[in-house]
């Protein structure tokens, strides 16, 4: 397979500039590739995904009962990052972490930032997340986004944009991690002369944080993985994350709290828990303080934790800032906190809850997109362009129905990456980029990301509940033309 | 006991039962190849030779209702693919997997993997005609098992979590020989008043084999003859497959996880496996036999019941508030 027919369309392309020359740090890249034939290509991308489905590596589809599971789509294709790109992405995404615990503590205890007119109280205390419970708590070290997950896209002009934060349970760290395995494993020749950066720091560096947030008395601090069970969606990642640190995976059932402390359930009777990594909703963490119905919980653990009995990552009630209005604020959160600009912009954003926003989104449905402000994993969502008059109109409806509940951006045209297509040709696809962020006492993000891919052609949506795919992403260690004189010499 | 962290309750019952259903997967395959095998070398007029096959399965109803006649096609069917059979070897390889699933942090990745490769098999051959795919089919099954034993013995440290499943695994086996020894025993005794004809000899080779037995027992006792087989497969301390070793190695191992001195006990499982492995000990095959074979094994059916209630009650369910010693 050859690049030579490739058309970037008018997108901004990871791999090509818009004359059609490839990027400084993608050249080496495609002429390994290129000096392939395309029998071996094809063959180490079926060797890729029998690999997976051998490793098990799968993810879970709700209401999907015949072949419930099913592999992620990966393309052997990588994203790459350039090292300057890269800076400005971590500057932009530790700024944007800080001022975000900044924020949340802030309206648990003296809500500065209301008080002060910069974000309307109304729309804070009328967050679905927003947990009263959550009042004058004190996390360690103040921080309340342990694990984060955001969303970035690129529009035409090559411009990152922060899309969510998504700072409740991010899961897809551990495809960034098997990712990088299977290519390496595969495809080894593509990392030839390239100094790509390792990811494999990633679950050392999480069992470092979560050990640093355990309740003082805790010697040697025992910390559990809490897993809704092997049915939910992103099991698979919270085997292979327990299994990396070497932690106890334990669904609810497997805990119990006593006398204030929180236990598990051992062959030799009840051991003592310090730090839950949960990746169990607010609303199902413990039947006692949020959904009664709840029984993937443990009854008392909101509680022990208020108590400082056990340390909870990420912290409940986080979520507020999750909230998809609240978003819209962040650039004056980091403002108001940081006392600078953003380094890295949101996605300019219409507020449906002001009636001029409103008129102007009810009006231009079309164009937009609209989300539902508490929805994440692409549910709840109108792609304003693929849509059909009748979506439209539904959207209209609940919008003036609850406008606080929605917002809508511009559509933005999301860079691309060129992907195998039909076994025989490259062709680009939509991609976004989910890098991972670990706050503890620090803050540390993994060189790379999860890169989503909709493998539908031109499609804008990269969930993998909607059939999206993923590609390794390569973080560049030194300037491109690094790259290049290796190549120059190797030749 | 080693000083690794104790097991959460649900763990140790998914490896036991995990390690379990392997085991039990791996003897159906071996029944049914060996029993193929078995009837391409007896003359027609022997007649079919499938249901007992079945019977050894202890499930003879359900195969009644659901197949009718014990043709090749059914059994194999029955036993290797129904997935309404919960010991068939397609159910127990599921039920193998949906275990090793909710423990892929406790046991090794290679270990995951080559269950689910297992799986993958199963998957595959289930909608192909039984014909094409015997024998090859029980042979790559039974390898596949045979690799998991070996990637979890070298795999996985031998801590509590390998306790628990060389428990379930010895346990299984024990009961899958004498089960089989049971019902063979049972049919071929008639034949005892013409031994000595080649297909006696043929049966009764078939008998080991259903254990993978027959070079070792040659080793041991050279000349066929039942008393000894019954010997071999009940008593010997050094074969594999045989109850006395299966018993002694289950054993071991539940005191590798109480941390209590073999000859003492913690727990009521302890007591019962210690009594059942003394017992295996002192036993004399002529005794057995003289007391009739069929009963012995029923006894120890109980037996064996028994223990895997108390390892249920002593280290399974959730116990009530009672902490670690010592916090």
């Amino acid at each position: 397979m050859r690049f030579r027919s490739y058309d970037t369309e008018g997108f901004y392309d990871e791999m090509f500039e818009a004359d059609g020359r490839s990027r400084a740090g993608a050249q080496l890249l495609l002429e390994t590739v290129e000096a392939l034939s395309d029998g071996h290509l094809l063959r180490y991308k079926h060797a890729a995904e029998r690999l997976l489905l051998q490793m098990g590596i799968t993810f879970n589809v709700y209401g999907d009962s015949a072949g419930t599971e099913r592999i992620f789509p990966f393309d052997l294709i990588p994203r790459i990052v350039p090292a300057h790109e890269w800076d400005v992405i971590e500057r932009g995404l530790k700024q944007r972490v800080h001022a975000l615990n900044a924020f949340i503590d802030d309206i648990y205890h003296d809500q500065r930032i209301l008080k002060e007119g910069i974000i309307p109280s109304e729309v804070v205390l009328s967050a679905a997340s927003y947990r009263k419970q959550c009042h004058g708590l004190n996390p360690p070290w103040r921080v309340w986004c342990h694990i984060t997950g955001t969303d970035l896209v690129r529009d035409r002009d090559g411009q990152y944009y922060v899309l969510e934060d998504n700072l409740r349970v991010p899961s897809g760290v551990s495809y960034v991690l098997e990712n990088r395995e299977v290519m390496k494993r595969i495809f080894p020749a593509v990392f030839e002369g390239l100094s790509v950066r390792p990811v494999t720091e990633y679950p050392s560096r999480l069992l470092e944080m979560l050990e640093s947030i355990a309740p003082m008395q805790a010697e040697g601090p025992r910390v559990v993985l809490l897993t809704p069970g092997i049915y939910n969606s992103a099991y698979f990642e919270h085997s292979f994350l327990a299994q990396q640190m070497g932690v106890q995976l334990v669904e609810g059932r497997d805990l119990v709290v006593d006398d204030g402390d929180v236990f598990m359930r051992t062959t030799k009777g009840l051991e003592r828990v310090d730090v839950i990594y949960r990746r169990i909703d607010d609303d199902f963490l413990d039947p006692k303080e949020f959904r009664e119905d709840s029984l993937l919980g443990v009854p008392g653990l909101v509680a022990a934790y208020r108590a400082g009995r056990v340390a909870l990552a990420n912290a409940p009630g986080n979520g507020v800032a999750d909230d998809k209005v609240i978003y819209a604020y962040v650039p004056d959160m980091i403002r108001f906190y940081e006392g600078a600009d953003p380094i890295l912009p949101n996605v300019p954003t219409y507020l449906c809850w002001r009636d001029s926003d409103r008129k102007y989104v009810l009006e231009n449905l079309e164009k937009l997109v609209v989300k539902a402000a508490n929805e994440s994993g692409g549910y709840g969502m109108l792609v304003g362009p693929h849509s059909t008059k009748q979506q439209q109109e539904e959207f209209a409806a609940k919008i003036t129905a609850n406008p606080r509940n929605f917002i809508a951006q511009r559509t933005l045209a999301l860079s691309r990456v060129p992907t195998i297509v039909d076994d025989d040709h490259f062709e680009g696809r939509h991609v976004d980029l989910r890098p991972y962020v670990l706050c503890g006492k620090d803050i540390y993000v993994v060189p790379g990301g999860l890169t989503r891919v909709a493998m539908t052609k031109g499609s804008l949506v990269v969930n993998s509940s909607q059939g999206g795919g993923s590609k390794d992403t390569w973080v560049l260690s030194g300037p491109p033309q690094a790259a290049f004189q290796s190549q120059q010499q190797s030749q | 006991m080693t000083s690794s962290k104790p097991l959460l309750s649900r763990v140790a019952s998914a490896v036991y039962w995990m390690a379990r259903y392997m085991e039990r997967a791996e003897n159906v395959a071996r029944f049914i190849a060996v029993n193929q095998n078995l009837m391409l070398d007896l003359p027609r007029s022997y007649g079919d030779q499938w249901q007992p096959i079945v019977d050894t399965t202890g499930d003879r109803n359900f195969f009644l209702e659901n197949y009718g006649s014990a043709t090749e096609e059914n059994v194999v069917r029955f036993l290797a693919f129904d997935l309404k059979y919960p010991n068939s070897i397609y159910s127990c390889v599921l039920s193998a997997r949906e275990n090793a699933r909710s423990v892929r942090e406790t046991i090794s990745s290679e270990m995951w993997e080559q269950i689910n490769s297992l799986y993958l098999l199963l998957a595959a051959e289930s909608s192909k005609p039984v014909r094409d795919i015997l024998p090859e089919f029980c042979h790559n099954v039974r390898m596949a098992c045979h690799l998991f034993q070996g990637i979890t013995h070298v795999s996985l440290s031998h801590n509590e979590a390998w306790h628990f499943i060389r428990l379930g695994t010895t346990l299984e086996r024990a009961d899958k020989t004498t089960r089989m020894l049971d019902v063979k025993y049972f049919i071929l005794l008639p034949s005892l008043t013409d031994v000595g004809t080649p297909y006696d000899d043929v049966q009764w080779s078939a008998v080991l084999k259903s254990v993978s037995g027959l070079e070792m027992y040659r080793k041991r006792y050279g000349r066929i003859s039942p008393e000894r087989i019954v010997e071999f497969l009940v008593l010997d301390s050094e074969f594999p497959r045989a109850v006395r070793f299966c018993v002694s190695r289950a054993d071991q191992s539940l005191h590798g996880i109480t941390g209590t001195p073999v000859g003492a006990f913690s727990c009521l499982a302890e007591r019962n496996l210690g009594m059942l492995r003394a017992e295996l000990d002192y036993a004399q095959v002529d005794h057995i036999i003289k007391g009739g074979l069929h009963e012995f094994f029923d006894a120890f059916q109980t037996k064996l019941n028994t223990i895997d209630e108390c390892i249920l009650g002593d280290f399974f369910v959730h116990r009530s508030i009672s902490r670690v010693a010592g916090e």
